[in-house]
């Protein structure tokens, strides 16, 4: 017996289900933001613990009092000029560094373009950038100087990877992240950049007569 | 006086045939930008600083957050920006060092080390309230610390 052909399914229903998805996740997620800046806390002292001397000259202090005005060494600065005074702080090389690891020995440093101030820091190894905040400045400020820090530091090792590798840091840590942290050569050219310029930055803890 | 008909229809209808498959791949779009919140926030979706240096959150599953910001509920909480979210329900500095504890037992000891705490605070918070968190986190030997802001330029000033 002929039958008619089936009569098709409708498929008008089906921009409706396709709505209703859509709606379940549009309410249920959100974008999240996954990047940041990150820092490496330092351990907790143990107690008694006496910190080591630091001469004053390899401390570029940073003060940041409640109306998000910036105090370095004493004097205000502009948000604007913290940049350059931290890199000619770093990249200064006035004098005699901490031995590079593998060596027991300091030396001056030999790829410093700074001015070698005798009144600035020693070496980029010796040069400790601390920030002391009062407790109601506002955390976006706050992020606002680590980040004009952390830009020091970048170019610094932008300039020294471009001379000595002929690419810049940031391509070079994305190389040696693409392979999974495995290849050795870039991983020592990597430590390499990092120890000439390392990141010494300390916040001083406000309630310090506390512990 | 033509042969044909002049059939004057009205103007042809727009085919929905492909409404579908619009609405699918906005559908795609979205389950593969967007993440799955969660946790509810208690506090007003905090208002993240900007800056350039960032790094992405690498191993999104030892990653575990702190919100701080404003209450949503203003009376029991009062209305700075310096509320502390920890999982689901606002909690005070010194419950950070249980909750700290608490994500580590879910992760295997091999990769405690690789955990990070990501920070996600409002630009109007306090450093005070910062400093609480950093100097718990410090005690719980939880040193690998994220700074949660979006990637743009900071100075305008």
């Amino acid at each position: 017996m002929a039958r008619r052909e089936n009569p098709e399914i409708n498929a008008g229903s089906m921009a409706d289900i396709a709505f209703l998805l859509l709606i379940f996740f549009l309410v249920t997620t959100t974008m999240d933001v996954d990047s940041g800046i990150s820092k490496k806390l330092a351990e907790k002292p143990p107690k008694n613990y006496e910190p080591p001397k630091i001469k004053e000259k390899n401390i570029f202090q940073i003060s940041i009092n409640r109306n998000n005005e910036l105090f370095v060494d004493g004097d205000v600065m502009e948000l604007k000029g913290l940049k350059e005074a931290a890199l000619k702080f770093i990249d200064n090389g006035g004098g005699i560094g901490n031995p590079m690891p593998g060596e027991d020995k300091g030396k001056a440093c030999d790829y410093c373009t700074g001015d070698r101030d005798e009144t600035s820091s020693d070496h980029p190894n010796k040069a400790i950038i601390s920030i002391e905040s009062d407790r109601a400045t506002e955390y976006g400020t706050y992020v606002v100087v680590q980040n004009e820090l952390l830009r020091a530091y970048a170019e610094l090792r932008n300039k020294l990877c471009q001379k000595e590798f002929r690419m810049s840091f940031a391509e070079l840590e994305e190389s040696y992240k693409k392979g999974g942290r495995k290849d050795e050569e870039l991983k020592k050219k990597v430590q390499f950049i990092k120890n000439r310029y390392p990141q010494i930055i300390t916040d001083l803890d406000p309630t310090d007569n506390n512990k | 006086m033509s042969k044909f008909k002049k059939k004057k229809s009205g103007q042809p209808a727009i085919s929905t045939a492909s409404l579908p498959d619009i609405v699918f791949m906005l559908l795609f779009f979205f389950m593969v930008t967007t993440v799955m919140r969660e946790t509810d926030l208690q506090i007003d979706s905090p208002r993240l600083p900007s800056a350039t240096e960032v790094k992405k959150l690498e191993h999104k599953s030892l990653v575990t957050t702190i919100y701080v910001g404003k209450a949503k509920d203003k009376d029991k909480y009062g209305s700075s920006y310096n509320r502390i979210q920890l999982n689901d329900k606002i909690a005070t500095p010194d419950d950070i060092t249980a909750f700290i504890m608490n994500s580590r037992e879910k992760v295997s000891e091999a990769e405690i080390p690789f955990m990070t705490t990501s920070i996600k605070a409002d630009k109007e918070s306090s450093v005070g309230t910062l400093t609480d968190i950093r100097l718990k986190l410090r005690d719980v030997n939880a040193l690998k610390l994220s700074l949660s802001t979006q990637k743009g330029n900071t100075i305008s000033k």
